[in-house]
C-alpha cells in the first residue's frame, strides 16, 4: 500500500520509503517511519495531496507520495 | 550604530520569527544583502535590560540546515563560518509551541554546532488553547539552554527574552543531542584533522555541503571530496541516518516534557476554513473574487489619495511660477523636477494598497492554499506551484518578485518563472493603463456594479496571466531540465493577518518605489527636459525669427503665437528629432514621434511614461493654464487630420506594447543578478520585444 492510494479522510503509518532523495526530504519535514499520516484532502484538481503528519498539515504531489510505503 | 552583541534569529518557517523580528526592532531596520549571494540580510536594533545594544539578524526560515534553496543556504555559512562577517554571538531558536517536533530537528542541528542558544517558545498561548501542556523547566534542563515561552504577536514574554539573551552564557553549555560521530566516525576524524576543525557536527556538515559552502579554499574542496571517495561516504544515506537518529532524540525529549490531550480533538479550525476555500469550485471561485477584488480596489481605493497628490503638485507648480523668475533654471526645476516628482509620488497609493493585499494573503496563509490549488495547472505550462507566489507578486513589482524565485528549488521551473514574471502586469505599468483607460474608455458602470474602466484594467490583468502561461509552455519545450522537480511545501494554520506587518510591508515598498524607481524616473524628467527644452544648431533661433515677421504677428493672437512657437520649438527640439527618426518605425503601430519620445524614455523604466507625457505635454501647452496630463493627452489633436491622438486603437495599442516589451533596467538587471549569465536577460528583452510589436501592430490594426 502506497501513501498515495490513500483517499481522503484515511490513515496509514509510514514504513519505509523507494526513493532515497525523496526519503530525506520527507524524513527532515517529520514524515519518518512509524509515523502516522493522515490524508486530509486533494486538491481541487486530484492533485497535489494534503496529509497530517506530526501534528500539522503537509502538502505533496501524489508522484512523491508514491514514494512512500504504508504498512 | 554600534553594537556590543550580535544575535541571529532562526527559525522554521510559519514560526513567527519575522514578527519576533519586528517586535524586537521596531522600525529601527534595514535590508540589505549577505555578502556574495543575493539573499536578503535583514538587521535590526534592540536594547537589552543591562544597557547593551544587541544587532539582531533575520536568519532566511529554513526546515533544517541541509538548504532545499539557496536562502536557506545562507543559513549555515552565516552561523558556522568562523570568518563570516555576519557570525553572531548568540542564536536564538524559535520554535513552534504547538508544533514543537519538526520544530525541534533544526535546533538540535543548530545546538551541535556548539554555538550558544537561547530558545523562544513562541505561540505559547496557541499551545495552552490546544490543550498542549509543556514542562519548560524540565524541557530546559534536559536541553541544557534557557528556554523563554513567548507570544511574539501579543507581545508577550519579549521582556523575559531579551533578558535571556543579555544574561546568556558566551559558551555553548547546551547538552549533546545526538552522537554525531556515530554516523561517519573515519570521515569526520580525517576533516576535523586536515581542516582543523574541533566541531564534529561542522566537520560532518562540510563533507555534505562542501561543493556548494563559498566560504571554502579550492584546497579545502579537494582535500574534503579526496577524504569522501576514501571512506567512500555517501551524503543522502548519512542524512537519513542522522535525521532518524535526531527524531528518536526529540521523540524521547517530549515524551517526558510535552503532554497532549489524549481524546480525538475537535476538527480544527484550519481543517474547516480549508474544506471551503481549497473547495473544488467555491475554491477557485473564491480565488479570482479575491483576484477581481484586489484590483477593483486598487482602481477606486486610490483615486482619491491620487487626485490629492495630484492637486497638490500642480498647485505648488502653479506657486512656483509665479514665485520665481521666469527663465531655463526655474524651468528646469519646475517643469522637469517637480514635474517627475509628483509622477512617482502620485503611484504610491496603489502601490501601497497591493502591497497590502499581497501582504495579507501571505500572512494568513491562503497564498500557499493559492499553490496547493494552482500546482497540477501550473505543471502543465512548465511552471510549479510554488511559481504562483512570484507570478503574483509580479503583479506589484516584477523586481522582488523575481528574487522571490529562489524558493523554487527546480531550476527549469524556476528559470520559467524568472522568464515570464515580467509579462505580468506589474504597478508600473498600473498607472500607463489607468491614464489610457481613463483617456478612451467611458468612465460609467455596467450590471450595477463593476465600472467599465475597472473591467477594462481587470481585462489587461487577465490577458497578462495568459500570456506569461502561454510563453511558459513555449519554455517548457524549449528549456531541457536538470533535476526533477518536487513539491513538499507546509501548509500553514490560518491566522489573522498582523496589521502591524502588513503596515510595515506597505510602508517598505513605497519606500523601496520611490527611492528605487524614483531616482530613474527623475532623473529621466531631467534629462527630457533638457531634450524638449533644446535643439540642435540654430533652429529654435530660426523659429523665434520666423514668428516675428509681420504675416503671423498680424493673422495670430498672442495666445495662438506662442502656442504655435512652443509647438514648433519641441517638433525641432533634440526630442522631437529622436522622436522623428523612430516615427517610421512605430507608425504601423498607430504612434506618433511624441508617443516615440515616451517609448524610447520608458525603456530605463515604465514609470516614465507618465512624467515624459506630462512633460513633453507641459512644454507644449501654455505653461500658466497647468492641465492635469490626462487633460492635456485627451484634448491632443493630430495637427495635420485634427483628429484626436489618443484614439481607441492608439491607446490599445500602446498598452500592448507596455504589455509586453521590457521597459525596465531593474528587472534586466535583477535577472542577470539571479541567472548569473548575461543570455537569459538578452533572450528575455528580445523575445518580449517583438511580442510588444506584433501585439501593437495587430491590436490597432483591429481597432483602427
Amino acid at each position: 500500500m502506497r501513501l498515495s492510494q490513500l483517499l481522503a479522510g484515511q490513515k496509514g503509518i509510514v514504513k519505509e520509503f523507494t526513493d532515497l532523495e525523496m526519503s530525506v526530504k520527507l524524513m527532515e519535514m517529520g514524515c519518518l517511519p512509524g509515523e502516522e499520516v493522515c490524508v486530509e484532502r486533494i486538491a481541487p484538481l486530484g492533485d497535489p495531496i494534503a496529509i497530517n503528519v506530526a501534528g500539522y498539515s503537509l502538502s505533496l504531489r501524489k508522484r512523491e507520495a508514491f514514494t512512500i510505503v504504508l504498512q | 550604530m554600534k553594537a556590543d552583541i550580535r544575535v541571529a534569529l532562526v527559525g522554521n518557517p510559519n514560526t513567527g520569527k519575522s514578527t519576533l523580528f519586528n517586535v524586537l526592532t521596531g522600525l529601527n531596520q534595514k535590508i540589505g544583502n549577505f555578502p556574495g549571494v543575493t539573499v536578503d540580510k535583514k538587521t535590526g536594533y534592540t536594547n537589552l535590560p543591562d544597557g547593551r545594544t544587541a544587532e539582531i539578524i533575520d536568519l532566511p526560515g529554513t526546515y533544517s540546515l541541509y538548504p532545499k534553496s539557496q536562502d536557506e543556504s545562507i543559513v549555515f555559512s552565516v552561523l558556522a563560518d568562523q570568518a563570516n562577517p555576519s557570525k553572531p554571538d548568540l542564536v536564538v531558536v524559535i520554535l513552534d509551541a504547538s508544533n514543537l517536533k519538526r520544530n525541534l530537528l533544526l535546533y538540535t542541528q543548530v545546538a551541535d554546532l556548539k554555538i550558544p542558544v537561547v530558545i523562544a517558545l513562541n505561540m505559547i498561548d496557541l499551545a495552552d488553547k490546544a490543550g498542549i501542556t509543556i514542562d519548560i523547566d524540565l524541557f530546559s534542563k534536559k536541553l541544557g539552554v534557557p528556554v523563554v515561552p513567548i507570544s511574539a504577536r501579543k507581545i508577550a514574554g519579549i521582556d523575559k527574552l531579551k533578558a535571556a539573551i543579555s544574561y546568556a552564557n558566551k559558551i555553548a553549555l547546551q547538552e549533546e543531542s545526538i552522537d554525531v560521530e556515530a554516523i561517519a566516525p573515519q570521515l569526520i576524524a580525517a576533516i576535523s584533522d586536515q581542516l582543523k576543525i574541533d566541531n564534529p557536527y561542522f566537520a560532518l556538515q562540510l563533507a555534505h555541503q562542501h561543493e556548494t559552502l563559498k566560504f571554502l579554499s579550492a584546497k579545502e574542496n579537494d582535500t574534503i571530496e579526496g577524504l569522501e571517495q576514501e571512506f567512500s561516504f555517501h551524503s543522502q544515506k548519512a542524512q537519513g541516518t542522522e535525521t532518524i537518529a535526531r527524531y528518536s532524540f526529540i521523540n524521547e525529549l517530549l515524551y517526558d516534557t510535552l503532554k497532549k490531550p489524549e481524546t480525538a480533538q475537535d476538527e480544527s479550525l484550519s481543517n474547516k476554513i480549508d474544506k471551503v476555500l481549497t473547495h473544488k469550485i467555491f475554491g477557485f471561485i473564491l480565488f479570482f473574487a479575491i483576484l477581481l477584488f484586489m484590483f477593483q480596489a486598487i482602481f477606486s481605493w486610490s483615486s482619491y489619495p491620487m487626485e490629492l497628490i495630484a492637486d497638490l503638485f500642480v498647485w505648488v507648480q502653479n506657486q512656483l511660477h509665479h514665485l520665481l523668475p521666469a527663465g531655463p533654471l526655474t524651468s528646469l526645476l519646475v517643469d522637469g523636477v517637480i514635474a517627475g516628482l509628483s509622477g512617482v509620488i502620485v503611484f504610491i497609493p496603489q502601490i501601497a494598497i497591493l502591497f497590502a493585499f499581497i501582504s495579507i494573503l501571505e500572512d494568513t496563509g491562503y497564498m500557499s492554499r493559492v499553490t496547493f490549488m494552482m500546482d497540477k495547472l501550473m505543471r502543465k505550462v512548465g511552471l510549479n506551484g510554488k511559481s504562483v507566489v512570484p507570478l503574483i507578486g509580479g503583479f506589484a513589482c516584477a523586481v522582488p518578485s523575481i528574487m522571490s524565485t529562489r524558493t523554487i528549488e527546480n531550476w527549469k521551473d524556476r528559470m520559467i518563472t524568472i522568464m515570464v514574471t515580467p509579462l505580468v502586469t506589474c504597478s508600473a505599468r498600473l498607472p500607463i493603463y489607468t491614464l489610457l483607460i481613463a483617456l478612451v474608455v467611458p468612465n460609467r458602470n455596467v450590471w450595477w456594479l463593476f465600472n467599465l474602466q475597472g473591467l477594462a484594467l481587470t481585462g489587461m490583468y487577465i490577458f497578462s496571466l495568459v500570456s506569461a502561461v502561454v510563453v511558459a509552455f513555449v519554455f517548457k519545450l524549449i528549456l531541457k531540465g536538470r533535476e526533477r522537480g518536487y513539491f513538499i511545501m507546509e501548509l500553514p494554520v490560518y491566522r489573522m493577518p498582523r496589521w502591524n506587518n502588513v503596515l510595515y510591508s506597505m510602508y517598505e515598498r513605497a519606500k523601496t518605489f520611490v527611492l528605487q524607481a524614483g531616482k530613474v524616473i527623475i532623473a529621466v524628467s531631467v534629462i527630457l527636459w533638457v531634450l524638449a527644452s533644446y535643439g540642435p544648431g540654430n533652429r529654435f533661433e530660426k523659429i523665434d525669427q520666423k514668428y516675428q515677421q509681420p504675416q503671423y504677428t498680424k493673422t495670430l493672437n498672442a495666445d495662438e503665437l506662442n502656442r504655435a512657437v512652443a509647438s514648433e520649438k519641441l517638433e525641432n527640439s533634440y526630442a522631437g528629432v529622436l522622436g522623428h527618426f523612430i516615427e517610421p518605425a512605430i507608425r504601423p503601430l498607430g504612434f506618433d514621434w511624441k508617443i516615440g519620445i515616451a517609448l524610447i524614455t520608458s525603456f530605463a523604466a515604465r514609470e516614465v511614461f507618465v512624467g515624459t507625457m506630462a512633460t513633453i505635454y507641459s512644454v507644449n501647452g501654455s505653461a500658466e493654464k497647468m492641465e492635469s496630463v490626462q487633460k492635456k493627452m485627451g484634448s491632443a489633436k493630430n495637427p495635420e487630420t485634427g483628429q484626436p491622438v489618443f484614439t481607441l486603437a492608439v491607446a490599445f495599442s500602446l498598452m500592448m506594447f507596455y504589455a509586453f516589451a521590457m521597459q525596465c533596467a531593474s528587472t534586466v538587471a535583477v535577472v542577470y543578478r539571479e541567472t548569473k549569465n548575461w543570455r537569459w536577460p538578452a533572450i528575455q528583452f528580445a523575445y518580449m520585444a517583438v511580442l510588444a510589436y506584433a501585439a501593437s501592430f495587430i491590436a490597432y490594426h483591429l481597432l483602427k
